[in-house]
């Protein structure tokens, strides 16, 4: 039997722990826990196994960075109302650039994105300032800016998802939280079909802090209906390179 | 083939037409039926409302009805009914187990393993779609919850329907709402169940169909209930008495039930 | 066009009978107002709120339907995560203690909160600490379930609600409806209401059209946010493997809670762990696509303890019991401890679209909530309103058939009736169910008495005309009141076989 302890000399972690332990056992205090069946439907059958069956698909039919995939992306992006941008190859990417950033006057980057990409958006005519975990701007010149502009970890074609992980290209999270529109560069090898494939690639580094991007900032709850633009960033740009 | 049926306690009491058109049906497709004498009711009125105690005495004397079906008397047992079918299969077992008496559990499996509702029975087991029925109405179908969440008879009832000469089946909207009868639920929440019988009378009426039919007779008596009080004009027939009806002996159609 | 919306200050939750005798804000926000059948009956005469509640929940099953459609192992993703959830239950004091070794390792400090008192009491202290007298929050259940924020208020400080739905119930002082989508009750007139009586900064030409008001919304926070030192927040999921907590939500106001404050406490039921990274892969397309309708919602955060340099560099996780090793200790209440908020459950149930959330009496309500509810509180007898839940529905299977973790309602449901009527047979007296459900059982366990019984149905016809019954006494009269009764048939089933076929059953 286990005794009753006075709750104020039991610590709360002490007492939670030996309540869960006390849930598992049986009166007898043999383990009776484990199944979580739901009893209505199998008592009286054998119970099944604890083991976590993973029948469902692990990596996707296309390639990563397949044209198949390319197509997928786009169309789901485009679902979400992102805009999407396909480029054939770095050597165009300036030239786009200056294309989606037309009358954009201040940016920021994170420390280390392609620098060429830099150049370009400077190029466009556009200040282009530069926030790093040790030297950051204030959250007011975050505020104040129109656009960042960053690169991606992984993007998901089946569900139109751009991951971001802090990486260097990527920059603090706030950088893509404040400023109303987000420009996002996605290499094409980047682009998988399946959760689980990006789930795979962001597991070499899972501490990293994350934020999964399905299209512009969002809400339905006023009667269901979907109104894009609430306290993200109102625009997303996603900037596809083929190659 | 020689099949065992239970007629289900709503149709012997309330609505012998079901039970007597799956009898005039099999018989008709050559089959012989069976009436155990010593059934009752298949336990699910105790059962969903919580009363395992009071319902394993009545499990108990269905599986004693049925169980000769083990030893070959008959080939199988036929339900006109989707929730009976699903209280067998998914619950006389359960019930008796959870009070303990695990003997009583394994041979209600038993039996139930060897039990089907109407329209598995045609399609999967004797391999019927077309019963040679004829049937001049427009019909819709209400699938009832149980049919299709319980024990999954998917589409088989429209596949029997279309196959009906000089039937014209028209989709229900949202087919796959309940009606709100729920057993005791009509009764213990009146005015939530009512609210949803509604709007499946709604539903039906918008149809124009003259018939509404389903795979179960409790819910047909609650549509029909509905349709009664607003004066729809609109008949309940169980599937078994579409499809037993012919040419030669054609099913009237008329009242609210 | 103005709408009534009661009197300023009290404003009372639409659509149910709770706040006859009752506050806005209930004591116990998992044990509130009358019995389900009182507060149904009373939602079910407010024409708004069913029109409000049909639109919206069948906008949703569409949604819902059309993205689970096309994943071609949905059945496959369900399996798997029901299973990573058992495995979750066999083994959750490892797993929590897994979890807090990551959260500690990696900068963060965790807290045990036994119940709703001790978690206010950590979560206030915490806040205190810091000096603040205002935290904005993210939508979470856990801290609605405990009723946080009016414990903070009692400490002096105030919490925003961020997430568009949860503001709008905030600022009308009304309780949630709904575990995804709280305001699911309102129109956009209603909310336009709202916001011209209860925002100080919104334009008077406000219209109800849901982009202006969504846009309103993100002007009235933009301030909040910015100055904000402390968030709270819940969690959707836990990895007890490498310590990374997540929030899924679509508006952004998340990613704001939980990237600009320097400090962020965030309460989560013990529950929500999984075992590990790639669990995430399950939960992460089994969650989206139930809740919201959409293939990925707009925004899902990670974070693992505290990261230098980015976001609050001050993290707190309390982990909340509050009834749950009650109902892990329970198969009916462990089974339901699977759940992960989704609500697919209620957008399907046929009985939550026509009364609505209020009616349940708890912040957790329709199929699941009937469950969850009374396993959490220990409800038992007729004096609890949440005694009458497991009774809220007509057992259809909607609910099981999208539960995106598979767990069996219906049948959770039926075993909850089953413990109320046992628990019931130690009363003296017993009531009018159990007298007729002996009665029944008496008549229907045996064909001698049932072939009898069913033919007295015969007397029935003596009431009817034109075939049909239109009023019987009570109890009967539940029935007919809005339903007419068939006039029983004038020869049993059985005397038609012994009749036609003879008696011999050859059996
Ligand atoms: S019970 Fe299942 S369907 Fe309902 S909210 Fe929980 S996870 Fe979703």
């Amino acid at each position: 039997m286990r005794r009753r302890r006075n709750k104020a000399t039991t610590d709360a972690r002490t007492e939670v722990l030996d309540r869960i332990r006390a849930a598992l056992a049986g009166p007898d205090g043999v383990a009776v826990g484990g199944t979580g069946e739901d009893p209505a439907t199998t008592v009286g059958r054998p119970s099944a196994a604890d083991a976590v069956v993973r029948h469902y698909r692990s990596t996707g039919v296309h390639e990563p960075g397949s044209p198949a995939l390319i197509e997928m992306l786009t169309d789901r992006l485009a679902d979400y109302r992102a805009v999407v941008h396909e480029v054939a190859d770095a050597s165009e990417l300036p030239a786009a650039l200056r294309r989606v950033l037309a009358g954009v006057r201040t940016a920021v980057v994170p420390p280390w994105l392609d620098s060429a990409w830099v150049t370009a958006a400077a190029g466009a005519g556009v200040a282009v300032r530069t926030d790093a975990p040790t030297v950051p701007l204030s959250t007011e010149a975050l505020e104040s800016v129109e656009v960042v502009l960053t690169g991606a970890r992984v993007a998901i074609a089946e569900t139109g998802t751009i991951v971001l992980d802090a990486g260097p290209d990527q920059g603090r999270r706030i950088i893509t939280l404040l400023p109303d529109r987000h420009v996002c560069i996605v290499r094409a090898g980047q682009v998988v079909q399946t959760v689980p494939e990006a789930i795979a690639v962001l597991g070499r580094s899972p501490a990293r802090p994350q934020t999964w991007i399905s299209g512009p900032s969002a809400t339905s709850d006023i009667e269901l209906t979907r109104v894009e633009g609430v306290h993200g960033p109102r625009r997303l740009d996603v900037v596809l390179l083929r190659s | 083939m020689r099949i065992a049926l239970l007629a289900t306690c709503i149709g012997e009491a309330m609505f012998p037409r079901a039970p007597r058109a799956t009898v005039e049906l099999l018989e008709r497709l050559g089959h012989e039926v069976v009436y155990p004498q010593g059934q009752a009711c298949c336990g699910q009125m105790h059962v969903n409302t919580g009363y395992f105690t009071e319902a394993l005495p009545v499990i108990r004397n269905h599986v004693e009805a049925f169980e000769p079906v083990l030893d070959g008397a008959w080939d199988a047992v036929v339900v006109p009914s989707g929730s009976c079918t699903g209280s067998i299969r998914h619950q006389q077992a359960m019930v008796a187990s959870r009070l303990g008496d695990e003997a009583l559990a394994t041979r209600a499996a038993r039996v139930a393993d060897r039990t089907y509702e109407l329209s598995e029975l045609l399609v999967d087991v004797l391999g019927t779609v077309d019963v040679g029925a004829y049937f001049p109405h427009r019909v819709t179908l209400h699938p009832t919850c149980h049919s299709l969440r319980m024990i999954r008879v998917g589409d088989r009832p429209q596949r029997l329907l279309r196959a009906v000469e000089d039937l014209e089946l028209v989709d229900l909207p949202s087919a796959e709402t309940c009606c709100g009868f729920g057993g005791t639920f009509s009764l213990k929440n009146a005015p939530t169940s009512t609210a949803m019988l509604e709007d499946k009378v709604a539903a039906i009426r918008s149809t124009g169909a003259e018939v509404v039919t389903a795979g179960d007779y409790s819910c047909l008596m609650h549509i029909g209930g509905g349709l009664s009080r607003e004066g729809a004009g609109v008949t309940t027939m169980h599937l078994a008495e579409i499809l037993a009806s012919t040419r030669e002996t054609p099913a009237a159609v008329g009242g609210a039930w | 066009m103005s709408v009534d919306l009661g009197m300023p200050g009290v404003w009372a939750p639409k659509g149910a009978a709770q706040t006859s005798g009752h506050g806005a804000h209930p004591a116990d926000p998992l044990r509130w107002g009358p019995t389900f059948p009182e507060a149904a009956a009373e939602a079910l005469g407010d024409r708004q709120l069913r029109r409000n509640l049909a639109r919206a929940t069948s906008t949703i099953r569409g949604k819902r339907a059309a993205v689970v459609g096309e994943v071609t192992d949905w059945e496959e993703l369900r399996d798997a995560g029901r299973a990573i959830k058992t495995r979750v239950m066999a083994e959750l004091p490892e797993l929590l203690l897994q979890l807090e070794e990551q959260v500690t390792a990696r900068g963060g400090t965790v807290h045990w909160a036994r119940d709703a008192a001790e978690a206010n009491r950590i979560v206030a202290d915490l806040v205190k600490a810091t000096g603040e007298t205002e935290v904005v929050k993210v939508k979470s259940m856990a801290t609605q379930e405990i009723g946080l924020n009016e414990a903070l208020a009692e400490e002096g400080i105030e919490a925003v609600e961020t997430d568009l739905a949860e503001l709008i119930v905030q600022l009308a002082g009304d309780m949630p409806s709904h575990i995804l989508v709280p305001a699911i009750h309102r129109s956009r007139a209603e909310i336009r209401e709202i916001f011209l009586a209860r925002m100080d900064d919104v334009p008077r030409e406000l219209s109800d059209a849901p982009a202006e008001l969504a846009e309103a919304a993100r002007l009235h926070l933009r301030r909040t946010f910015l100055r904000a030192k402390v968030a709270i927040s819940g969690a959707n999921f836990a990895v007890a493997e490498t310590g990374t907590l997540a929030v899924v939500e679509s508006e952004g106001n998340g990613r704001m809670c939980l990237t600009l404050p320097e400090t962020l406490i965030t309460v989560m039921g013990i529950e929500k762990l999984v075992p590990t990274w790639r669990d995430l892969e399950v939960f992460l397309q089994l969650l989206p696509r139930s809740s919201t309708g959409e293939r990925m919602n707009p925004y899902t955060s990670m974070w693992t303890g505290v990261t230098k340099g980015d976001g609050p560099q001050a993290f707190h996780l309390v982990l909340l019991d509050n009834g749950r090793t009650r109902a892990l200790a329970d198969d009916v209440g462990r089974a339901a401890l699977h759940c992960i908020r989704c609500s697919a459950c209620l957008n399907v149930c046929p009985v939550y679209e026509r009364v609505g959330g209020h009616a349940y009496g708890s912040v957790y309500p329709g199929p699941i909530g009937a469950i969850l509810t009374p396993q959490l509180t220990g409800a038992a007898g007729h004096g609890d309103p949440g005694s009458s839940l497991p009774y809220a529905s007509t057992l259809c299977g909607a609910c099981y058939d999208v539960c995106p973790v598979k767990i069996d309602i219906p049948a959770l449901l039926v075993d909850l009736r089953a413990r109320q009527v046992d628990g019931d047979r130690r009363r003296i007296l017993p009531g009018a169910w159990d007298v007729a459900m002996r009665g029944a059982s008496w008549a229907m366990s045996s064909a001698k008495r049932f072939a009898p019984a069913a033919r007295s149905a015969r007397l029935g016809r003596l009431l009817a005309r034109d075939g049909k019954i239109r009023s019987v006494p009570f109890p009967g009269s539940l029935w007919t009141r809005s339903r007419d009764l068939p006039a029983p048939p004038e020869e049993t089933f059985r005397d038609w076989w012994s009749r036609t076929r003879g008696d011999g059953d050859e059996a």
